[in-house]
């Protein structure tokens, strides 16, 4: 529902887009100019409080896992790692190198999946002048098809790694619950195989659509590594600056509850920052897989970007460095096989034992790269290995403020060039290009429903 | 129920994690074959069209705040069929750990020194607000499963989401039992339909489909107490998903 109007007025503008579409989950944009000041610029976030935090309260370390992918069915392989990492962390459990390996698999196809359906359902049809992916279906068919078939590779990669993408079912504490089949393994090679023409197909469509313009240099965030484009693992750094191991993460950024009534903001030396794939296409351009780098330049994305509108190309460059990488864990996999004894662990330590292991209370920090960015899961156990306090940091969070800031130097920028529906549709794009999801961020205050 | 020519579906969602819509949109293929039997009015997760006319509303998520309340009864006003679409909606899904504690101290515990200005409601499947036609448990759902359902709505015949254990699929898939591996599962209480999803996949069944309706509790409760739970660790395996059965638990257990 947009409430706007089509002449230009560069004195007063009122937008109220109530329950943005083509995102996960519910947000509003509210903005005000009143004479040419704008009294009011807010992306509030709707979406029912979870209380997921409240809720692992009480529960054993082992459900972590299973309960917090819940929080959100786009990244729940990622909210699953961070949530096995955390619980590694409190336990001193150190997994194989062999389930690392398949870890970082599940990750970046994860970023496959989700980055495709973030570039063709979410953001083309913006791009296309349309309201949805549906009437593409009958005028871009063969798009759309090939558009489907991305995101089946993706999909398909979550059923054979961990039983099904959503809400991950082997990926535990420890290791995984069963190797996957080598079969599936084989097909899910030749379906990459396949999808690297899709790719360059892709590229050929996102270079002739047209961005819109706009530079605001931020804080960007995200893990960097000496060893890899970080996903998995590394150290948390701002702008290539100093680094910060992520058990200390609270030092680096602090997070508070807004009193207007909505998500809890993170923000950096006092400043919002943005997290993502922009965040990490900057931070870690030179780690990039040299077919990624290649189509970064033909994409014009040059390190640092500072459009936000270009997280949806970045996105697009780490599709292809994420299907590269994935490749050669394929390849060493299908050459050399899984060995089950370095794999496969219980889900849960065996009944007749858990009453009677003393567990260290200890707070152990898990964080991983997921498509929207950073997300951090914090877990206290007590010497029973129940959990006594969790703490879950979703990327959308710590978005938004830096998307709040992008939109307080837009709007004046578009004032008196832009009719307020215009205006409207840039916000609501500059907000879908941070691809938020609104469901994942927990920490979420109730806004009036209209 | 009437059989409904061409009907016009539309997709909302309450308190979940959107991935029960998101295994719509995996569909894929079958989705646009889906998408040519009705006519998509409203799916805000992927179009920006806003259709308010709809016949069939597939509703996604618990019903967790006053707003919540209201927006779904309107939505029952204007739909001939409401579906409940994954556990959230079905069983109240995980948002019903949220009730295990006081709500006071679930605001406080997240929200700190701002507890007082969240607005959150016991979490309630939909059912225990306005009347639903049709149930599709689990989570997230079983793509066959919706399948069927979907057959059932556009037929206009009922579906009865089976009331046998997930046991019966374990034990045809062949699985080893989890209680033989030392140990416990949810598969002896919760309905089937899943396949065993879990369970195929080396890990135990954690009750996501909702209880039967006679899951023989004081067995179950036996069965787990022979391996040695505490009555807190069973209430926490019976209330995971179906909080809407914690009172009945807390009584019968205690």
């Amino acid at each position: 529902m947009t409430k706007s109007s089509s002449k230009i007025d560069s004195k007063n503008v009122k937008i109220d887009v109530h329950y943005l579409t083509r995102v996960e989950g519910h947000g509003n944009i509210v903005v005000d100019v009143k004479e040419g000041k704008l009294t009011k610029c807010e992306f509030q976030v709707i979406e029912s409080p979870r209380f997921f935090e409240s809720m692992l309260v009480g529960r054993y370390i082992w459900e972590a896992q299973h309960i917090t992918s819940r929080i959100c069915g786009i990244c729940a392989c990622g909210h699953s790692l961070a949530s096995i990492k955390a619980g590694e962390d409190a336990l001193g459990i150190k997994p194989s190198e062999e389930t690392i390996m398949l870890r970082k698999l599940l990750l970046y196809t994860e970023q496959l999946d989700s980055h495709i359906l973030h570039i063709y359902i979410l953001v083309a049809p913006d791009l296309l002048g349309v309201k949805s992916i549906m009437p593409l279906v009958k005028t871009h068919r063969p798009v759309i098809d090939m558009a489907i078939r991305m995101k089946r590779m993706g999909d398909y990669a979550g059923e054979v790694l961990a039983g099904r993408h959503i809400h991950p079912i082997s990926y535990v504490i420890g290791g995984l619950t069963q190797l996957p089949a080598s079969e599936n393994l084989e097909k899910l090679y030749k379906m990459m195989l396949d999808c690297r023409k899709d790719g360059e197909e892709t590229v050929k469509i996102i270079k002739k659509l047209k961005f819109p313009e706009f530079q605001r240099p931020t804080q960007y965030m995200s893990l960097t590594s000496e060893e890899e484009y970080a996903f998995y693992d590394g150290d948390l750094t701002v702008n290539n600056g100093k680094k910060t191991k992520v058990s200390d993460y609270k030092k680096l950024f602090t997070e508070t509850v807004l009193d207007y009534s909505r998500a809890k903001i993170a923000k950096i030396n006092g400043k919002p920052y943005a997290v993502g794939a922009l965040s990490r296409f900057n931070n870690n351009y030179d780690k990039l897989h040299k077919k990624a780098k290649a189509v970064a330049a033909e994409l014009d994305l040059k390190a640092p970007c500072h459009n936000p509108y270009l997280n949806t190309a970045a996105q697009l460059v780490e599709w292809v460095h994420c299907l590269e990488e994935s490749i050669v864990i394929m390849e060493k996999i299908l050459k050399n096989g899984l060995d089950e004894k370095k794999i496969v662990v219980s889900s849960w330590p065996k009944r007749s034992e858990i009453d009677k292991i003393k567990y260290k209370p200890n707070t152990g920090v898990g964080c991983v790269e997921v498509p929207r960015g950073s997300l951090f899961h914090e877990y206290t156990i007590d010497d029973t290995a129940h959990i006594t306090a969790a703490n879950c940091v979703i990327p959308t969070n710590q978005n938004m403020g830096n998307l709040e800031e992008d939109m307080r130097k837009l709007v004046p920028e578009l004032l008196g060039k832009k009719t307020q529906e215009a205006i409207t549709l840039d916000l609501e794009m500059l907000a879908r290009a941070y691809d938020p999801c609104i469901s994942c961020a927990t920490h979420l205050l109730d806004v009036k429903f209209i | 129920m009437k059989k409904l020519a061409k009907p016009k579906v539309a997709f909302f969602d309450f308190t979940d994690c959107e991935g029960c819509q998101l295994q719509f949109a995996n569909m894929g293929q079958t989705l646009l074959e889906i998408a040519g039997l009705v006519d998509i009015v409203n799916f805000r997760e992927i179009m920006s069209e806003d259709g308010q006319d709809y016949d069939i509303a597939f509703i996604e998520g618990a019903i967790s705040k006053d707003a919540d309340v209201v927006r779904i009864k309107k939505i029952r006003e204007k739909a001939k069929v409401i579906i409940s679409l994954g556990a959230c909606a079905a069983t109240g899904g995980v948002n019903g750990m949220k009730n295990r504690s006081p709500l006071e101290v679930a605001k406080e515990r997240v929200y700190g020194d701002k507890a007082h200005t969240i607005n959150t409601i016991k979490a309630m499947p939909v059912h225990e607000v306005v009347k639903v036609d049709y149930f599709i448990n689990g989570c997230p759902v079983y793509i066959p499963e919706v399948l069927a359902v979907i057959k059932c709505v556009v037929m206009g015949k009922p579906y009865v989401v089976p009331n046998y254990p997930v046991c019966a699929e374990c034990k045809m898939n062949e699985n080893v039992c989890r209680y033989e591996k030392d140990e416990e599962c949810m598969g002896p209480v919760t309905r089937a339909g899943c396949n065993s999803w879990c369970v195929n996949n080396g890990n135990r069944c954690y009750g996501c489909r909702g209880l039967v309706d006679n899951p023989a509790a004081d067995s179950q409760k036996d069965i787990l107490s022979k391996y040695g739970l505490k009555l807190e660790d069973i209430l926490n395996h019976f209330t995971l998903y179906n909080d809407s059965m914690g009172e009945k638990y807390d009584q019968e257990f205690k």
